[in-house]
């Protein structure tokens, strides 16, 4: 881990909010930081590279994009988790696909462009040899998607 | 389906926009290249669609373990369904949460509010549970610590228009 510069805790708490929305916004988040465009590049490309940020990008509300998305939980036999893993993985709209503890262990959100898309996935992976049980948890109602950081 | 949710210069903008943020002085003149379309229509766009909420947010995504945050749990509860909204407004006010959703149950599966709770170590995250269990009066619940990640990316939509 990297240390963080009392400046960089600045940057990447307002590059976490929301960036501008005009012609030079990084010269808009210099002006908040009493700093110029070049510099605030320059910190942003090197917090990249040193792996602090995982994404600087957009987010959408899929269903406002017409997608549908869902959370599926597996029950895998250990012996074959590499495998299904992998079969799930070469889905385009798996996102995230995670092994974990408990009864169901493998875990993953799937988006799709309409509900039989998801049902003809969900179908292919329910068959897959190794997997005992699928849940097919959707969401009613989303209360927090932010994924933000206060750094202090 | 989604042809008729979004507009021609929306898609593109979309398209546009799905990638990396290009970190050059002049980003939306880049992605307005890309798209088509002049930096000002682009611009446009971008603003109304966040006032549609079809844009939740553009900004940056920290790498919670490369910043201090190196464990993780999703957190699935089982709440009493008539207390279902007020429990959930509740644990998401908590600045540990990051994501929480009510979602259906199944047959042997109870489980229908689940937060995901960022914490320093394994034993923060069991303490933050701990926390939220007391503060909602809800005991019933299944730490879903990761044991691995097998995949982890950004959704890339309209990829097969």
């Amino acid at each position: 881990m990297m240390e963080l510069t009392s400046f960089d805790k600045s940057l990447l708490n307002i590059l976490q909010g929301s960036l501008p929305v005009c012609s030079h916004p990084f010269a808009a988040i210099g002006e908040q930081l009493g700093t110029d465009e070049q510099t605030v590049l320059e910190r942003v490309r090197a917090l990249k590279e040193k792996g602090c940020l995982r994404r600087i990008g957009t987010f959408f509300d899929s269903t406002k994009l017409g997608y549908e998305g869902t959370l599926v939980a597996l029950q895998v036999d250990p012996d074959q988790m590499q495998d299904v893993a992998e079969a799930v993985n070469q889905y385009p709209g798996v996102t995230h696909n995670y092994e974990r503890e408990g009864k169901y262990n493998l875990w993953f959100t799937l988006m799709t462009p309409a509900k039989s898309k998801e049902h003809e996935i969900l179908t292919e992976v329910r068959s897959l040899p190794g997997v005992a049980d699928l849940l097919n948890l959707k969401a009613q109602k989303k209360y927090k998607i932010n994924v933000q950081f206060k750094l202090h | 389906m989604s042809k008729d949710v979004l507009t021609p210069t929306e898609k593109a903008v979309v398209k546009a926009l799905q990638g990396d943020f290009p970190l050059v002085p002049d980003p939306y003149q880049r992605l307005a290249d890309e798209a088509g379309i002049t930096k000002e229509e682009f611009l446009a766009c971008v603003k109304e669609m966040q006032e549609h909420h079809k844009i939740r947010k553009m900004g940056a995504v920290l790498a919670h373990r490369n910043v201090g945050f190196k464990s993780n749990v999703l957190i699935a509860w089982a709440v009493p369904p008539e207390r279902l909204d007020e429990v959930a407004r509740k644990m998401a006010e908590s600045s540990s949460v990051s994501h929480c959703y009510d979602r259906n149950t199944a047959p042997d599966w109870p489980y229908n509010l689940y937060t995901m709770v960022h914490g320093q170590t394994r034993e923060e995250c069991e303490q933050i549970a701990e926390k939220l269990a007391e503060e909602t009066d809800v005991h019933d619940r299944q730490m879903l610590f990761t044991k691995k990640e097998w995949k982890k990316q950004s959704m890339k939509y309209f990829k097969e228009q």
